[in-house]
């Protein structure tokens, strides 16, 4: 277990973080009234009776949402309760229609899963979640469109969550950041959540405290409106800072919800413990428990998707990568899918290993540097997968030299021409003929008598500088292993 | 009286067939009869044209061939079933002007089958009592007197607009709901029929809940047959309520007229406590010597949790109806009271919308499931709950049904027992245990008191056996010749 304590004048603390992750459901209807959900809508289009809880309406749960929840769950290997129940969280507030929101409080539908996070030193570590459960989203109010009116948004009421809780096992904001990276990635491959931070259908709650090494953990706040990945270190980063100057100044850190304002990086208070409200749990008694049989959860396992651990794994083990690659290469959803199309186009290669590696480094390296400055992303690629396995197809006949093949590559980008095509008109190919070469390396040994002295007089490191005149008088043509042997014939 | 409104459903839609009469002649004899009866206050709100329209209707559907079921059958609704473009308050001031856009499901299957709703029935508000007398539009008068005529008396309740209205002719038949009694105690001090089926077998869809695990719809009629009738029609599975059961409803009338020879009767002997009213216990011991003529065989049974029943209902109930009435907050429907804070407009809304029934229930509710109280309270009444179900389950292994008084006392006079909340709750001491297990029971008027006041007695099953209900109830009826005449005052 590595440690990572933070040192102060007085001396050192540890920090405990826990997250509360809402997730919402990737699901074209809501948990309890068959009303479609939506993004962006207009207010109050997607608004059954059901979700504003009118006189006499009763909610029937979605079964799809449940698959969803149980399949988070075995991804994060939990256990998957065979009997859950869904409770009331009675509370008013205006844009909550019924005055309770139907959670799973008493019997959660899934327990005790784990998550590895990576530490920056390379380690791993196991960050346990003590629960998820299913429950209801609330409405949207609107306090800023009048000066004393507030406006409420129904669309979003009755939409499914899954609400992840961990244990306080993360020490630093990094690895807060990075278990939220690895969930955020893992509720995409499983498509049970598109897991947009910015668009809420991820949401952050952060509880944190401070004690010194080998004492009992501090009093924690929960902070609240998180919105992005960077923000919940900017938080932390504060909310730690802010607990140990209250402890150095022999103050004490109260138990409450802070709110996170993103524009000055700090967090403020919300309300205190003493407000917390008497939410008065109780099973709901319009809903039949969830009752699930083994069968249906060995079902629902065999149809989870590959991991992005078990992928990583996989690249390294069949392709070769490295475990840096590996990982750079499933951090998303569609780059492995991308990868493995290159990997079934490349053609004529002797060393499939080395092919593998060359088309990693050609996605990590080129192709994300052009998607990156063109924004976008890599399914909306100019290169299409197909058309990268030509070009390294290109580079692995020998036909083009890594050098011309980013030229081409550059256009490729631009056009989106076939590689072939480019290499033909624009008189690319590289030049592997050993007559042509030979008469280029003949005059460089003549324009350079000088170098080709100290050279044999054995200044080895000159070789290079043979190479690089060759290639540059064949203008970057030239194939690189022919000059390499004719080189060392001649010279 | 109009002889058109003293007969049942068959020998009307005999007479509709016969061509002796029309539907409208029907539907007018009705509405005819609310207007005489309105001073009973049984209604809250009456729709007469829209009858008539419907009657015409279903006159077309006689005449084509094409006749439904219920087809004519004029229908009293209890003010708690939504009804759509029908003014639907529950009782309340809350929902004084609510019409909602939606029917609830065992509406749209009554009507779907051909009944006539004539109007929306009194009821305490939102089902909170036993008396009627707890609604915002004032109390319902029992259209029956004692001898002596000196006071109005309360129909029973909650469901007391329904009892009242079919006892006093302005309807056929009626729904009601049920959730501690509030069908089969009105039907007793009414004398009329009144079924509170299974837990599941009818739809909650469209109810106004009160108490969601115990709430239950149920019809009354002034016969066995109607009852049976209506429950055949408005029972089955509906997706659109989670807790309702998938069940093949049978025809209940097939029930009717078969033997009751060697089936068994539990008579519990905790419902026989010191203090009966002793004419209860007459026609109870009456009833027992029918059953036995018609060759059923009696047994003592025992049902020792029958005495926390009570206070279970009025731990579980209370505590249901504080959280499903939080939707009555002023903000999107109902009546709404300005406030300078979104507290104060809830304050301020709810203080005005309900009344102190109500008020009184939330409060209960809202105090047993805090912190600290939910575990000493709400979890062990589920508990309790659960020994309440086994001793039904237990006596059902040893006997068919079982007979007990529906009340303990026959019709009390408007205005008593207002300011003893506990006196009005014992109202309930023989009718809550069967909701909390969800077993039916149905009532079945005996009797007439020495004042001349109609006495009830209840039938009650195992769960989904509401033939063998209606099997009884039919030999009771038939023994009993009990003649509603709509009480003395008519």
């Amino acid at each position: 277990m590595t440690h990572s304590f933070i040192k102060t004048a007085t001396g050192l603390w540890e920090v405990v973080i826990g997250l509360e992750v809402h997730a919402q459901v990737k699901s074209l209807s809501k948990l309890f009234s068959g009303a479609a959900t939506s993004f962006a809508a207009d207010p109050n289009t997607k608004v059954s009776l059901v979700d504003a809880a009118l006189p006499g309406m009763l909610p029937v749960v979605n079964k799809f949402c449940i698959e969803q929840a149980v399949k988070t769950g075995l991804a994060l290997r939990g256990d998957i309760a065979l009997h859950s129940v869904f409770d009331r969280k009675n509370y008013f507030y205006a844009d909550l229609p019924q005055g309770y929101q139907i959670s799973q409080f008493y019997h959660p539908i899934v327990r005790n899963g784990f998550l590895e996070i990576d530490l920056e030193n390379g380690e791993t570590k196991t960050i346990h979640i003590e629960r998820i459960h299913l429950e209801q989203d609330a409405g949207k109010s609107i306090h800023d469109l009048h000066p004393d009116k507030s406006f409420i948004d129904l669309n979003r009421s009755g939409t499914a969550l899954m609400e992840i809780v961990t244990k306080p096992d993360m020490r630093s904001a990094h690895e807060a950041m990075d278990f939220i990276k690895k969930l955020r990635l893992i509720l995409r491959y499983l498509g049970s959540c598109d897991a947009n931070m910015d668009e809420g259908s991820l949401r952050v709650d952060v509880n944190i405290s401070v004690h010194r090494p080998g004492t009992p953990f501090g009093t924690r706040a929960e902070i609240k409106n998180v919105n992005s990945i960077r923000f919940i270190g900017q938080a932390i980063d504060h909310e730690i800072n802010r607990q140990i100057a209250l402890l150095e100044s022999d103050q004490s850190v109260d138990q409450e919800t802070r709110l996170f304002d993103a524009s000055s990086g700090t967090t403020r208070s919300m309300r205190s413990k003493e407000d917390a409200q008497d939410y008065r749990y109780f099973p709901d008694p319009d809903l039949r428990p969830i009752v699930l049989t083994e069968d249906y959860i060995q079902k629902v396992q065999e149809s989870l998707p590959e991991l992005p651990n078990e992928k990583r794994t996989r690249f390294m083990e069949d392709y070769g990568l490295s475990r840096y690659d590996a990982t750079v290469l499933v951090s998303d959803l569609e780059t492995p899918l991308y990868y493995e199309k290159v990997l079934k186009n490349l053609k004529g290669w002797k060393d499939q290993i080395e092919a593998a590696k060359l088309a990693s480094n050609w996605i990590s390296g080129e192709l994300f540097a052009a998607l990156n400055e063109k924004n976008l992303s890599i399914d909306k690629s100019p290169i299409a997968p197909e058309k990268l396995a030509q070009l390294l197809n290109l580079i692995g006949e020998g036909k083009l030299s890594g050098r011309l093949a980013k030229d081409v590559f550059e256009i490729m980008i631009e056009t989106g021409q076939e590689p072939e095509k480019i290499v033909d008109e624009k008189g690319l190919v590289q030049i592997s003929d050993t007559g042509a070469l030979e008469a280029i390396v003949d005059q460089v040994i003549k324009d350079n008598p000088k170098m080709v002295e100290e050279y044999k007089s054995g200044k080895d490191k000159l070789f290079g500088f043979f190479v690089g005149q060759t290639m540059k008088l064949s203008g970057g043509k030239a194939n690189p292993q022919m000059i390499n042997e004719i080189l060392k014939r001649k010279l | 009286m109009n002889e058109l409104i003293q007969l049942s459903y068959s020998a009307l839609r005999q007479k509709v067939l016969n061509k002796e009469v029309t539907v409208q002649e029907i539907v007018k004899a009705y509405t005819d009869q609310m207007q005489k009866t309105e001073k009973l206050n049984a209604f809250v709100t009456i729709c007469p044209d829209q009858a008539l329209k419907q009657a015409q209707e279903a006159d077309q559907r006689f005449q084509k061939g094409e006749a439904r079921p219920l087809d004519g059958f004029p229908l009293a609704v209890k003010d708690n079933f939504c009804v759509q473009g029908m003014r639907t308050t529950a009782g309340s001031k809350i929902l004084e002007n609510f019409v909602p856009t939606y029917t609830s499901t065992v509406v749209q299957k009554l009507v779907g089958a051909g009944s006539i709703v004539v109007g929306k029935t009194n009821m305490d508000e939102f089902a909170m009592g036993s008396s009627t007398t707890t609604s915002f539009f004032g109390p319902t008068v029992n259209p029956w007197k004692s001898k002596d005529h000196a006071s109005d008396l309360i129909p029973g309740g909650s469901s007391g607009g329904s009892s009242a209205s079919v006892a006093a002719h302005s309807s056929l038949g009626a729904l009601g709901s049920d959730t501690g009694g509030s069908i089969r105690q009105p039907a007793a001090l009414c004398g009329v029929v009144g079924i509170k089926p299974t837990y599941g077998l009818c739809s909650r869809y469209g109810i106004i809940a009160f108490a969601s695990s115990l709430d239950q719809a149920g019809p009354f009629a002034r016969t066995v047959e109607d009852t049976a009738l209506l429950l055949r029609e408005m029972a089955g599975h509906d997706s659109k309520d989670s807790t309702s059961l998938q069940y093949q409803v049978p025809d209940y009338l097939k029930a009717l007229g078969k033997s009751i020879r060697g089936m068994k009767v539990g008579i519990p002997k905790e419902y026989r406590p010191d203090g009966l009213n002793a004419e209860i216990a007459h026609w109870w011991d009456q009833t027992i010597l029918w059953l036995k003529d018609a060759g059923a065989e009696v047994v003592e049974i025992s049902l020792p949790y029958t005495k926390y029943g009570l206070p279970t209902y009025y731990i579980i109930a209370p505590a249901e109806a504080s959280s499903n009435l939080a939707r009555y907050d002023g903000v999107r429907y109902g009546l709404r009271v300005p406030g300078g804070t979104l507290d104060d407009l809830y304050s301020y809304t709810r203080t005005a919308g309900f009344g102190d029934e109500v008020k009184r229930r939330i409060l209960i509710g809202t105090y047993v499931l805090s912190a600290g109280k939910y575990e000493d309270y709400y979890l062990r009444a589920q508990r309790v709950r659960q020994c309440v179900t086994n001793d039904f389950n237990a006596a059902y292994q040893k006997v068919d049904v079982i007979l007990t008084p529906t009340t303990a006392n026959t019709a009390f006079k408007i205005g008593e027992n207002i300011t003893d909340p506990i006196a009005m709750y014992l109202q309930d001491v023989f009718t809550v245990t069967t909701n909390l297990a969800g077993i039916p029971g149905i009532s079945v008027p005996v009797g007439l008191s020495k004042e001349g006041l109609p006495i009830g007695m209840q039938v009650l099953g195992p769960m989904l056996q509401e033939e063998k209900l209606f099997q009884f109830a039919h030999i009771i009826e038939q023994a009993a010749r009990f003649k509603n005449l709509g009480g003395h005052s008519l």
